[in-house]
């Protein structure tokens, strides 16, 4: 079905599955329970999961094949922002043409960055990417005032031109009249569910981005790709340009990031510069190598992951800290909360940055090696059909290259 | 009128003059061998008719199109195949699809964008693939990641994925090198059966005389960049010119 094989074709239908029923998924926790805190399916989150999953499926396409670790995607997340809330301005709340503009102005952004980064590979490639990144963001944080409102961040404003605006239109967001921030709300038993506009018209382009990037990985683009990380002299001495390929590939990621980053305006019609900032292309790359690079599902499930930490254990303060071991003597409860600490809260960065330390180096396949791990274990498969599997899933990289 | 034809062709490293006039007609269906002693410019020869190197002075024709200033993909769609002394396969990559991709290249060029097309779609790619392994013998490793090969499966890999793009010239930089007497064997084999079936021209660079003299039906000398005798085996075998390059002035 769809030019995938059987197995592809049941992939897509469990991730497609899995997309539709987040915010059932991840509502474990009954609303007014203890561990309430820990669900995650509120609009915003998962907005972010589809939105970051984007990103990073993208980003795997560069990053995953060819091996090319750019460090400078936030700067086309950012260009992507920018259109958006431009064509808000100048036209109306319609999220369409934004995110057509976004997808074109990311794309020959990403040709331009491509086509001076890729005359090097391995660290100057890294570099000249997030030197571009940078110059990017300082341009939109200072110079481009008039383009991106500087420090601001470009936001719409009344006296904006927008020219399609008519009497009855909505005044934010919306795609043909579906507004982006009305959700939802269903209550079952002691569960609440949203269900939001904003998120689902996010997880439908995710699944069409998910299927473009499936077909890429099947296709004979994708074998090149992966051709070029192997072994850059036998390609040509095979009578294959790697440049092209390698740009082909930068551009198609770019206009990926692209798209994400105009979903963020989509989603919340603001754009600022801290969005190209290199903590942001640096987080990408995080997502990947945590969830798996090269895998179809290893990026978005580190860009979850990450996400979720963000947003989860970033709240986690010293009450509720203090409530949970309430139990202990008080000695002892205050100590435990001391351990705790430095790793909740505005701490959830070291917590991160641990669990990222344990994947790289027992699971240096990421998140999905060690689903894949389990799962031998449970099913006990032996050790060709693992190798069977590698062959469907490329090898993840083991050191940048 | 030889299908490669090299003159004049000079290349200096600093105070290294690694080739000097260095003349080489190729003829057309032959095996061609380059022999000499360690430092003699083989290597630096092989790497000027692939597009690695580009010489100071001389011309280089092939098929009586000059390759000078060409990248080595270019090269290679010209039909120049080269196998290399540690075989250049795609480690990471499986068997059969290390087959593939010189399959893509010969029929797509040096690129094209075929990002939503399947590979299961393409019978022809796939067929001659599938044929070419099963030249080779290796039509049961097909699945098997090319890095786990053996050395000898390795070099047979490569060889096949040069093969499969039917080229004219075939430049082979040391095909034995560190292989165990069975395995070089099973090389003179493989070579001498691929140029009985084709007849693809071959440019051998060899430091094995055993080796050299099983296949070559043509042999240049070389000897600090300059060639200095080219003849039949026969000829060469015994020639004091080659003593002397290679043992020194006593043994001549």
């Amino acid at each position: 079905m769809l030019g995938l094989s059987k197995k592809d074709t049941t992939f897509l239908l469990v991730v497609i599955f899995l997309t539709l029923a987040t915010p059932i998924l991840l509502q474990p926790f009954p609303e007014n329970s203890a561990l309430a805190q820990f669900n995650a399916g509120y609009p915003d989150l998962m907005q972010r999961f589809a939105i970051f999953g984007i990103f990073a499926i993208g980003f795997n396409i560069l990053f995953g094949l060819t091996g090319y670790l750019s460090f400078g995607h936030a700067a086309f997340l950012g260009v992507g922002s920018y259109s958006v809330v431009w064509m808000y301005k100048l036209l109306n709340y319609n999220v369409l043409p934004g995110l057509v503009l976004a997808i074109v102005m990311s794309g020959l952004f990403a040709l331009f960055i491509g086509y001076i980064s890729l005359r090097r590979s391995g660290i100057y490639f890294s570099i000249l990417t997030l030197a571009f990144a940078q110059m990017s963001f300082n341009l939109a944080y200072s110079v481009l005032t008039p383009l991106t409102n500087g420090e601001t961040g470009l936001q719409v404003y009344n006296n904006d031109p927008q020219v399609l605006m008519s009497e009855g239109s909505p005044t934010s967001p919306h795609f043909f009249g579906i507004v982006m921030n009305e959700a939802t709300k269903v209550d079952v038993g002691g569960w609440q569910f949203t269900f939001s506009n904003g998120y689902y018209f996010c997880a439908i382009i995710a699944i069409i981005v998910f299927y473009l990037s499936l077909r890429i990985f099947r296709s004979p683009f994708g074998i090149m790709l992966r051709a070029i990380k192997t072994n850059q002299t036998r390609m040509n001495y095979t009578g294959l340009n790697p440049r092209p390929y390698t740009l082909a590939a930068f551009v198609i990621s770019g206009m990926y990031a692209g798209l994400a980053g105009g979903l963020l305006a989509a989603m919340d019609p603001l754009a600022g510069a801290e969005r190209m900032q290199w903590t942001a292309s640096g987080e990408v790359v995080l997502m990947t190598i945590l969830g798996g690079a090269g895998t179809l599902m290893g990026p978005v499930l580190g860009a979850g992951f990450i996400k979720y930490f963000e947003n989860i254990f970033s709240k986690i303060n010293d009450s509720i800290l203090h409530s949970w071991f309430s139990a202990l003597p008080d000695g002892l409860e205050d100590f435990v909360v001391f351990v705790f600490h430095p790793f909740i809260g505005k701490g959830w960065h070291l917590t991160l940055g641990l669990l990222f330390m344990l994947v790289v180096i027992f699971l240096p396949g990421g998140l999905i090696e060690g689903g894949n791990r389990i799962w031998n274990v449970i099913s006990g498969k032996n050790r060709k059909k693992k190798r069977d599997e590698a062959a469907h899933h490329p090898k993840p990289t083991s050191h940048v290259n | 009128m030889g299908i490669l034809e090299v003159s004049n062709v000079n290349k200096r490293f600093g105070g290294l003059q690694a080739l000097g006039n260095v003349n080489l007609d190729v003829a057309k269906g032959t095996v061609h061998a380059i022999i000499g002693p360690n430092g003699a410019g083989k290597s630096t020869l092989l790497n000027v008719l692939v597009g690695k190197l580009v010489p100071d002075t001389g011309t280089v024709l092939f098929n009586g199109t000059s390759v000078l200033g060409l990248k080595p993909f270019e090269i290679n769609q010209l039909g120049i195949s080269r196998v290399f002394q540690t075989p250049e396969i795609f480690s990471d990559l499986s068997v059969f699809e290390n087959m593939l991709i010189p399959c893509f290249a010969k029929r797509d060029g040096s690129f094209r964008m075929h990002a939503l097309e399947s590979i299961a779609s393409e019978k022809d790619i796939i067929e001659k693939a599938e044929h070419m392994l099963a030249e080779v013998n290796m039509a049961d490793k097909r699945h098997m990641t090319a890095s786990s090969l053996s050395r000898g499966d390795k070099r047979r890999l490569e060889m096949a994925m040069c093969l499969v793009q039917e080229p004219k010239l075939l430049l082979l930089d040391e095909p034995t090198a560190g292989m165990a007497r069975a395995d070089t064997n099973n090389t003179i084999d493989l070579l001498n059966q691929i140029h009985d079936s084709r007849e693809i021209t071959m440019v051998i660079i060899e430091h094995d005389m055993h080796v050299v003299f099983s296949l070559a039906k043509r042999i240049t000398v070389l000897a600090q960049g300059t060639p200095l005798v080219e003849d039949t085996p026969d000829n060469i075998k015994g020639h004091p010119k080659v003593k002397e390059a290679y043992l020194g002035e006593a043994a001549a």
